[in-house]
C-alpha cells in the first residue's frame, strides 16, 4: 500500500487533478480486479459529478432515464483523442420540446465538454460529436425541456490509454488549415423534411496543458468556445465547448429544414478568432 | 453560466505540478530482467560495429519489462550512439550493461526516433549516464502534450514496479530537417519526417554499413500504429523507399530487414484501410460504424491487428473525411 500511495503521487500532474482523487480512492478501497477496478471507476466517476454538478446546474433537480433522452458511445474508446457520441432526443417524450444539451465527462480535466442550444422547432433529436476521454468515465447528457425539466442519461467508457493520448496528433497541420469548414449534407428518405448535416471545423481545440518547450511557460488553451448554426437567420443549433471536444471540432445532427434557406455558420475561439461560412441546402427532401 | 468549467481544472491542476515530478527511488537491477522474461537483453550486431536487440511483439506488460520495440548501437572511433531507450528503466538498464558488453566507448548520444513510451520510457538512464539526447524539433512540444498522460495510462497497463523511475525526459537537442552526429571516424546521419507515424518520427543512418534505423516508420509483423498523419505517411514512404540502405532495423519486426522490402507489408495495410475508409466516407457511414469493419482484410496478417485496427481507423477517418 505504501509504494501505492507513493505511485499516485505521479497522478498529481497538471492533466489529471481529478484523476489523482479517483486513483487514491481505489487504492485506499483495495480494487484490484479488472472488474472490481471498473466498478469503482464508476463510483469514483459519480462521486466527481457530484463534486461540480451544483456548479452547472445548482439545486435543480435532476431526473435520470426517463428515455427522454439517449447517449451512446464506445464502451471501450478506440483512441482517447477521438470518441464519437451520440445523443438522440426522443420528442415523444418531450411535449414542450428540448432547449438545451449538455455533455458532461466526469474525469476530464474540463468535466463540461459542451453546451448544445437548440433552435425552437428546429427539430434537433439526434446530434452526433467526438471527444476526448482522459480515463474511464461516465459520459452524461442532460437535456433541459421546454418546461425547465433536466433530464440525465449516462454511458461508461473506458479510455483505451496506452500510447493513444487525448492530444492533437499533427499540431502543425493543425494550425496551418485553422478555421476551414466543410458542410457535408445527406440525402434523407424522399417526402421527408428532414435535413442531416454534418459540419467540419478545422482547429487544434487544443488542451492548453501544454508547456512551450523554450519559455516552459504553459501555451494558453486554445480551442472553439462557440458555434452557431442557422439557416437563414433562425437557429437550428448553438454550441458553447470546451477542450474536450476532439481537435477539428466535428458535430453531425438531423433538423427540419425550413424552406430552401442557406446553411450559415459561425464559430469564435478563445483568440476571439471568428469564422464564418455559409452552403446552399441541397433539397433532397423538399 | 460556469463557462470556467469548460477548462475548470486547468488552475487546480498547476499547484500540483511540483509533485508530479517526484522521483521514486529504484530496487531493481538489470538482473531481474532475466528474471521477468526468461531471456536476456541480447545485442545483435547486424553489420560492422551496429547492434540491435528485437523485441517481442506485444502490448508493453510487466512480464516483458516493456522490451517490445527494437532498440539500436552504433559504435564510432570515440563514442556511441544509441538508438531509443526502451520502454521502462529495467530495459534501459539492461541496454547500457548489454552495451559495457560490446563496447568500451562511452554513449554520447541518445536519438529518439519518436514520442512512444516504448521508445522513451528508458530515456532518464542515459540521461543520467551523461548522453545527450536527441529528437525532432517536435519531440519536445509532443511529449509536453503527452507526458502526464503516458505516466497515468501505462501505470495502469504494467504496474507499479515497472513504473519505478520512468520519467518523460525530452531531447536536449533537437533535429529540424538533417543533423549528422560524429561519433569519431563515423558519422550517424539523422533525419527528421513529415508527420506520419507520429508528426515527431526521426530516423538514423549509418552510410558505412547503409544500416537504416526507421524507428516506428517501418512496422513489419507488429501492425502499424497510426498517431500522425496516414496521408503522410503514405506520401513518404517512396521518399523512405528510395533511402540507399542494405539493412533496416524496423522500429518492430526482424533485426535485421531486407531494405526496401520491408515497407512492402505496412504499404499495403495503408492503402486497404485508407480504401475501405473512403468508401465509408462516401456513402455517408459515420466514424463509430465504419471503423468496425475498416482494414479487417488485412486481419490475418499482423500481430496486434485487434489491438491496434480500430484506433488507427478512427484516427484515419477523422483524416480522410477532409479529402
Ligand atoms: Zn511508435
Amino acid at each position: 500500500m505504501k509504494s501505492q500511495a507513493l505511485t499516485n503521487r505521479r497522478w498529481f500532474s497538471p492533466i489529471s487533478y481529478s484523476l489523482a482523487i479517483a486513483a487514491v480512492a481505489f487504492a485506499l478501497l483495495g480494487g484490484s480486479t479488472d472488474i472490481a477496478g471498473a466498478q469503482q471507476t464508476m463510483a469514483s466517476s459519480d462521486k466527481i459529478w457530484a463534486s461540480f454538478k451544483g456548479d452547472v446546474f445548482g439545486e435543480r433537480q435532476i431526473i435520470s432515464d426517463t428515455g427522454l433522452v439517449r447517449i451512446e458511445a464506445p464502451k471501450r474508446a478506440q483512441d482517447a483523442a477521438l470518441v464519437p457520441v451520440d445523443i438522440y432526443i426522443d420528442p415523444a417524450k418531450a411535449p414542450d420540446g428540448v432547449k438545451a444539451v449538455t455533455l458532461i465527462i466526469d474525469v476530464n480535466p474540463a468535466p463540461l465538454a459542451a453546451t448544445f442550444t437548440l433552435g425552437k422547432d428546429a427539430g434537433v433529436t439526434h446530434i452526433s460529436t467526438r471527444v476526448r476521454v482522459n480515463d474511464y468515465s461516465w459520459l452524461r447528457a442532460i437535456a433541459e425541456t421546454g418546461s425547465g425539466q433536466l433530464h440525465m442519461t449516462q454511458t461508461f467508457v473506458k479510455a483505451s490509454g496506452g500510447c493513444s493520448a487525448p492530444a492533437v496528433k499533427n499540431t502543425d497541420e493543425a494550425m496551418a488549415s485553422m478555421g476551414k469548414m466543410k458542410l457535408r449534407q445527406f440525402p434523407e428518405p424522399a417526402m421527408s423534411q428532414v435535413q442531416e448535416l454534418q459540419l467540419m471545423i478545422r482547429h487544434p481545440n487544443n488542451s492548453g496543458f501544454q508547456r512551450d518547450p523554450i519559455t516552459q511557460y504553459f501555451i494558453p488553451a486554445h480551442f472553439v468556445q462557440k458555434l452557431s448554426i442557422s439557416q437563414d437567420d433562425k437557429l437550428i443549433l448553438a454550441m458553447e465547448g470546451g477542450i474536450s471536444i476532439s481537435e477539428d471540432p466535428n458535430f453531425r445532427f438531423d433538423f427540419k429544414a425550413n424552406g430552401p434557406g442557406e446553411i450559415k455558420v459561425e464559430a469564435t475561439d478563445t483568440d476571439g478568432k471568428v469564422f464564418q461560412d455559409q452552403w446552399p441546402l441541397e433539397a433532397a427532401g423538399l | 453560466m460556469p463557462t470556467d468549467l469548460f477548462r475548470r481544472r486547468l488552475i487546480k491542476g498547476f499547484a500540483c505540478i511540483g509533485a508530479g515530478a517526484a522521483v521514486l527511488p529504484c530496487c531493481l537491477s538489470h538482473a531481474s530482467y532475466a528474471a521477468g522474461t526468461g531471456a536476456k537483453f541480447a545485442l545483435k550486431e547486424v553489420a560492422d560495429g551496429v547492434y540491435a536487440f528485437g523485441g517481442v511483439n506485444e502490448l508493453m506488460t510487466d512480464a516483458n519489462q516493456g522490451a517490445i520495440c527494437n532498440v539500436g548501437l552504433v559504435v564510432g572511433d570515440e563514442a556511441a550512439a544509441a538508438v531509443d531507450s526502451g520502454g521502462s528503466m529495467v530495459e534501459a538498464r539492461a541496454f547500457l550493461a548489454a552495451i559495457k558488453e560490446v563496447t568500451d566507448k562511452p554513449v554520447r548520444y541518445l536519438v529518439n526516433t519518436h514520442m512512444h513510451p516504448d521508445h522513451i520510457f528508458g530515456n532518464a538512464a542515459f540521461r543520467d549516464i551523461g548522453a545527450t539526447i536527441v529528437g525532432h524539433r517536435n519531440l519536445p512540444r509532443a511529449l509536453a502534450a503527452r507526458g502526464d498522460f503516458y505516466l497515468q495510462s501505462y501505470h495502469r497497463q504494467i504496474g507499479d514496479a515497472l513504473m519505478q523511475g520512468i520519467e518523460i525526459v525530452p531531447p536536449t537537442q533537437t533535429v529540424d530537417d538533417r543533423l549528422e552526429l560524429d561519433l569519431g571516424g563515423r558519422k550517424l546521419e539523422l533525419r527528421a519526417w513529415k508527420a506520419a507515424h507520429t508528426d515527431n518520427d526521426l530516423t538514423a543512418y549509418d552510410p558505412a554499413t547503409r544500416t537504416f534505423f526507421a524507428g516506428d516508420l517501418v512496422f513489419m509483423g507488429h501492425l502499424p500504429t497510426l498517431d500522425g498523419s496516414l496521408l503522410g505517411w503514405m506520401r513518404q514512404l517512396d521518399e523512405l523507399a528510395a533511402i540507399d540502405a542494405a539493412v533496416t532495423v524496423p522500429g518492430h519486426g526482424p533485426v535485421p530487414s531486407a531494405w526496401p522490402q520491408a515497407l512492402e507489408d505496412e504499404r499495403r495495410y495503408f492503402e486497404v484501410l485508407a480504401g475501405d475508409l473512403r468508401k465509408a466516407i462516401a456513402d455517408g457511414v459515420p466514424l463509430d460504424k465504419a471503423v468496425q469493419t475498416a482494414g479487417l482484410g488485412e486481419r490475418g496478417n499482423w500481430a496486434l491487428f485487434d489491438d491496434y485496427n480500430g484506433r488507427n481507423a478512427t484516427a484515419a477517418y477523422a483524416e480522410l473525411e477532409w479529402e
